[in-house]
């Protein structure tokens, strides 16, 4: 099918592109890489009245440093992530879940941020930002101002973006190298979406584990971090016993849904298992 | 409508389209480039598969608006009927196709793999063309085919 006609507009700097959005009637529609959006609207399950296109607004694509953090463009695509020198440096696990997504046409045109506010349970990247707690700096009418992660994502494809807000760049702390990470993905088939999937980063100290971040992928309508199985892991041995035994509370809190690709009890299981491999891997066992 | 300069297989075309048109449908109905075809509603099969700037998309993803000002490849455009290109040619004697509706995305996916990963181990192939979906011949004889070309592009003999 093709979408419903709507008006396009086309800005090349972000001021240019909030005037379009707030110019573009009741129901506007921002166009990043059109991975997500393009799909929905050629089954006619979005029709805007305006599509406002980000492609040319270069100011928000590419990554730099400030400091100890990395800012990372919302336009920047997933082919971009996976090549760029500083990400693979300073923020690793983003790369990994990154090379996770889809498949090589679509990570050609998808990008970072259309990724994280099109908020889907199953994206591979939401956890990732949660696990990293990354901020989110948003540009609306009235300026600019910034989200933490656990703040950002507010439910089902719900984020903290505003009607008449765009997503401007991400903001993500340098992990530095005594930090270990996996992303560990299940799902069944080729460039299929995460059935559960687990964002783990790891800081070894002395044979110990001395910090865990831990993001989970499709465990509930948001992203989530596995609280109990981090506070298990702080100071614990860095042994299979002890990660094993923290894996156990990974679901804890959680509220996966049931569908056709599995239930929520399998979901619950597996996150366990997932937690296990992704912490195993990122302690270096 | 919108006005659009775009160069499509080496030729310039200044056109008028609607902001909705999507680019598979521009290139198919507008300028008659019928050699790519569209296989879903859903972006997953792969079968649109043009170079935009030089790169693998899926053509039915991307608005043909949105191709202003850019270079587009098709499968009309890689090679001729006398000269075969290395990729046309591998699938041609590996049998990589039986119905051929795959094929000219299969082969627009492997010349972008092929570009970045000169020479892709079996699993990077399969993961290389994931994005591209196959009815009838089961992956095998298109995965030999990517390898044949390969060895031939990279210069060496080319494994049998
Ligand atoms: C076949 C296929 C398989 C896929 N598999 C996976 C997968 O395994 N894992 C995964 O994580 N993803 C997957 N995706 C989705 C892919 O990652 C998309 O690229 C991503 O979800 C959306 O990014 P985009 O840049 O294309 O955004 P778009 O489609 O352009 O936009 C998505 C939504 O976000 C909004 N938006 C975009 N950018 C901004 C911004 N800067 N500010 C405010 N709002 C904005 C849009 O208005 C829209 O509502 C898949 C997609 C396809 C087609
Ligand atoms: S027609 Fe199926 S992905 Fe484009
Ligand atoms: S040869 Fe028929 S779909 Fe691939």
């Amino acid at each position: 099918m093709i979408p419903a006609p709507f008006a396009y507009a086309r800005p090349t700097t972000v001021d240019e592109a909030l005037q379009a959005i707030a110019d573009g009637g009741e129901d506007v529609k921002i166009l990043a890489g059109g991975q997500s959006l393009i799909p929905v609207m050629r089954l006619r399950l979005a029709a805007p009245e305006t599509v406002v296109d980000l492609t040319r607004v270069t100011e928000l694509r590419g990554v730099r440093e400030e400091g100890d953090t990395l800012v990372i463009g919302a336009m920047t695509t997933h082919h971009d992530v996976i090549t760029d020198p500083l990400i693979a440096q300073h923020a690793p696990l983003i790369a990994e879940a990154t090379e996770t997504v889809a498949d090589r046409q679509v990570r050609r045109r998808g990008t970072f941020g259309g990724a994280l506010a099109h908020a889907d349970p199953a994206g591979d990247l939401p956890a990732v930002a949660l696990a990293l707690d990354a901020e989110f700096v948003i540009a609306g009418p009235n300026g600019r101002r910034t989200v933490g992660a656990a703040d950002f994502f507010v439910d089902y494809l719900t984020t903290a973006l505003e009607d008449g807000e765009l997503l401007v760049e991400i903001r993500v702390p340098k992990l530095s190298g005594t930090w270990g990470v996996r992303y560990e993905k299940f799902n069944r088939v080729a460039q299929a979406w995460s059935i559960v999937a687990v964002a783990a980063a790891v800081r070894r100290e002395n044979g110990h584990i001395a910090e865990a971040r831990i993001g989970l992928t499709n465990m509930g309508p948001t992203p989530l971090r596995a609280r109990a199985t981090e506070a298990a892991l702080a100071g614990a041995d860095a042994t299979p016993e002890a990660i094993a035994a923290a894996a156990r509370s990974a679901g804890e809190g959680t509220s996966p849904s049931s569908d056709l690709n599995g239930q929520a009890d399998y979901r619950a299981h597996l996150v366990q298992v997932l937690t296990r491999r992704a912490v195993s891997a990122a302690a270096g066992l | 409508m919108t006005s659009i300069n775009v160069r499509v297989d080496g030729a310039s075309y200044s056109d008028d389209v609607e902001p909705r048109t999507l680019l598979v449908h521009y290139l198919r109905e507008q300028l008659g480039k019928v050699g790519t075809v569209v296989g879903c509603d859903t972006s997953n099969c792969g079968a649109c598969t043009v170079h935009l700037d030089g790169n693998a998309v899926k053509s039915c993803t991307v608005f043909a608006v949105q191709a202003d000002g850019s270079e587009v490849t098709t499968i009309e455009g890689v090679g001729s009927a006398d000269a075969l290109h290395p990729v046309q040619k591998a699938f041609h004697e590996m049998h990589g196709l039986q119905c051929g509706f795959c094929t000219p995305g299969m082969i627009m996916a492997s010349i972008d793999l092929l570009q970045e990963n000169p020479s892709p181990s079996e699993t990077e192939i399969r993961e290389g063309i994931e994005g591209n979906l196959c009815r009838c011949t089961g992956y095998q004889n298109i995965v030999r085919a990517v390898q044949q070309a390969a060895g031939e592009l990279s210069g060496s003999a080319g494994q049998a």
